[in-house]
């Protein structure tokens, strides 16, 4: 089975203090640590569980800057083959569109029996790019994966719905799937792993060699302009202040009242 | 181009709400987008689940076709690639849903329209949309003005919009569908519910509920400890279950449970929209994180900004005073 898996890199903000540049055109990212997009991390675990299970090989495809790489190392470390660096900061404040432009251009008309990736990113949230590129390349796809079974003929995708809610759907090969978190456990990756694969070949392209050049980035995007700014935020919350103790002492006593108990 | 086009969802023989908040958007955009606002109803008998829409959007299309029962994007899309031509709409307004999420980027690909996926607010000025939508996990917000266009495709996230208010009787107009031929063999199997209950955290009085930050299975005792003091039931956020340090029936949120306990003690959890919206029903929301900007203070009642291992224990101690 041939896999492609597509992997982003994001900034890990679930315990950053995260500021505004003074423009309010990005996040002040000096202090921010890189890491694999959590959903993305477990697309490329299922491809290489399947790898695993039917033989085959897998893919791994980034597009960002030169330190999206460490995302290529660090899915080589997990098992896949080959890897793919759609690497260019012309492509940086492309929209979801043109990044599957992009990537289209790059894979060339290779063709996989399935593409994976996760449902969205931790930083923009889109949730765009996986159907898009299915789109793109005409292939039926599912979104939002919490169970992905081969069976004869295809897949059976597990679909995550609302209110604990499931939906099976069925789906021929070769097919996009889009990858909801806790499909699986993924595996941990040793700084030993990725020194391991250091040597490893990996694929680059940059807009010109796609014959992109001009046609990527902020100026082809859907946007005309982008803002960001702070969220209000604690503006419901009493923070209780004093020693830890008395902080304490006074919640357990909003939690006695509040909760009923005596 | 103009006019609004607001794509309805129904599960089990019900329209759902988010649909109503699509058409509330849309009918609050209308004055200055100008033009209609009109619903598209997708399902096999689309007259049985229409009623809602009957008092509420001014425009309403009745699409039928026996493959329309439940969603699946291969006759979804034929049918309103056709309709969103033939409108031509300046606008097309869908949930942020399981199905929107599954939907709107095909529809938005294959018409080659620009899309903007996940809004809590949208504006509309002299032809350009802007968007206010939450990244990196809620903590920081963004504006997007997009270049004019002749039609842009955008979902909502449910919550965000007041339900359409009742107050028109349109003329629903009926199309039964005859030749809707799928790209591909994606077939809808069945629909089940989710993991088997260890607990019905829905019922308890008072939950516990840990998140990312308690680190680890092995911490789970700490946050034990408290719900046993109290008589409280655990429970916890998305990566607590992801990671099987909890049952998923366990989590609190969009895709778990929706809870409304007297007292919801949040340790750790950071507060992404799709927890709040399963707990902000609660009666008191006491929440504990380090960050003094977790979007979890925003819906808390109070907040103990500190380190949760530093709490827990001390809290439990009170707690047993």
């Amino acid at each position: 089975m041939e896999i492609l898996v597509l992997a982003k890199q994001v900034p890990e903000t679930a315990e950053a203090d995260l500021e505004i540049t003074r423009d309010g055109a990005d996040v002040e990212r000096e202090d921010l640590v890189y890491t694999i997009n959590e959903w993305d991390n477990y697309a490329v675990e299922e491809a290489v569980r399947l790898k695993e299970e039917h033989g085959g090989a897998v893919t791994v495809l980034t597009l960002g800057d030169e330190e999206a790489e460490d995302v290529l190392r660090r899915g080589l470390a997990m098992g896949c083959d080959q890897a793919i660096h759609l690497n260019d900061e012309a492509f940086l404040g492309s929209d979801p569109a043109t990044v599957v432009r992009a990537m289209v251009k790059a894979l060339g008309g290779r063709r996989f029996d399935l593409i994976l990736c996760g449902v969205q990113s931790a930083d923009q949230g889109q949730g765009q790019t996986g159907v898009l590129l299915a789109q793109a390349l005409g292939l039926p796809y599912a979104s939002l994966a919490v169970g992905l079974k081969l069976v004869e003929g295809g897949l059976v995708i597990t679909r995550e719905l609302e209110a604990n809610t499931l939906e099976e759907v069925a789906l021929p090969l070769p097919a996009l799937v889009t990858v909801q978190s806790g499909l699986n456990q993924p595996r941990y990756v040793s700084i030993m792993g990725i020194r391991k694969v250091r040597g490893m070949a990996i694929e680059g392209h940059d807009a010109e060699g796609l014959d992109l050049a001009g046609q990527v980035g902020p100026e082809a995007a859907c946007l005309a302009a982008r803002r960001l700014s702070l969220p209000e935020t604690g503006a419901g919350a009493e923070i209780l202040s004093g020693s830890l103790e008395a902080v304490c002492a006074r919640a357990a006593g909003i939690i006695r009242e509040k909760g009923g108990l005596k | 181009m103009s006019g609004i086009l607001v794509i309805a969802e129904h599960r089990q023989g019900q329209l759902r709400e988010s649909t109503l908040e699509a058409l509330g958007a849309a009918l609050a955009l209308a004055p200055a987008v100008g033009g209609e606002v009109v619903t598209a109803l997708l399902a096999d008998e689309p007259e049985a689940l229409a009623a809602p829409l009957l008092t509420r959007s001014p425009g309403l299309r009745l699409l039928a076709h026996p493959e329309l029962k439940e969603y699946n994007p291969e006759f979804y899309l034929p049918a309103l690639a056709d309709v969103v031509v033939g409108m031509a709409p300046a606008l097309v307004l869908l949930p942020h849903s399981s199905q929107g999420l599954d939907l709107a980027p095909a529809l938005a690909g294959r018409l080659n329209l620009p899309l903007v996926t996940d809004c809590l607010g949208l504006e509309w000025d002299g032809g350009a949309l802007t968007a206010r939508r939450l990244i990196y996990g809620g903590k920081v917000q963004e504006s997007l003005t997009l270049k004019p266009a002749a039609t842009v495709v955008v979902t909502l996230q449910a919550g965000a919009f007041a339900p359409a208010p009742e107050g028109v009787a349109p003329t629903p107009e009926a199309v039964r569908l005859t030749d809707l031929a799928p790209q591909h063999p994606r077939r809808f199997l069945r629909q089940l519910a989710a993991a088997v209950e260890d607990v019905d955290i829905a019922a308890a009085e008072i939950l516990v509920s840990v998140g990312r930050g308690i680190g680890g299975e092995d911490n789970l005792p700490l946050a034990q400890a408290l719900a046993d003091a109290l008589g409280a039931t655990l429970s916890c956020s998305r990566p607590v279950a992801d990671s099987g340090w909890l049952p998923k029936s366990r989590q609190v949120g969009t895709s778990g449970k929706t809870v409304r306990p007297k007292v919801y003690i949040a340790l750790g959890i950071s507060g992404a929209f799709q927890h709040q919206a399963g707990m902000k029903g609660s009666q008191t929301i006491i929440a504990v994180n380090k960050d003094p900007r977790a979007p979890i203070f925003s819906v808390a009642h109070y907040g103990i900004v500190d380190d949760l291992f530093k709490v827990l224990p001390t809290l439990t101690a009170a707690v047993k005073a």
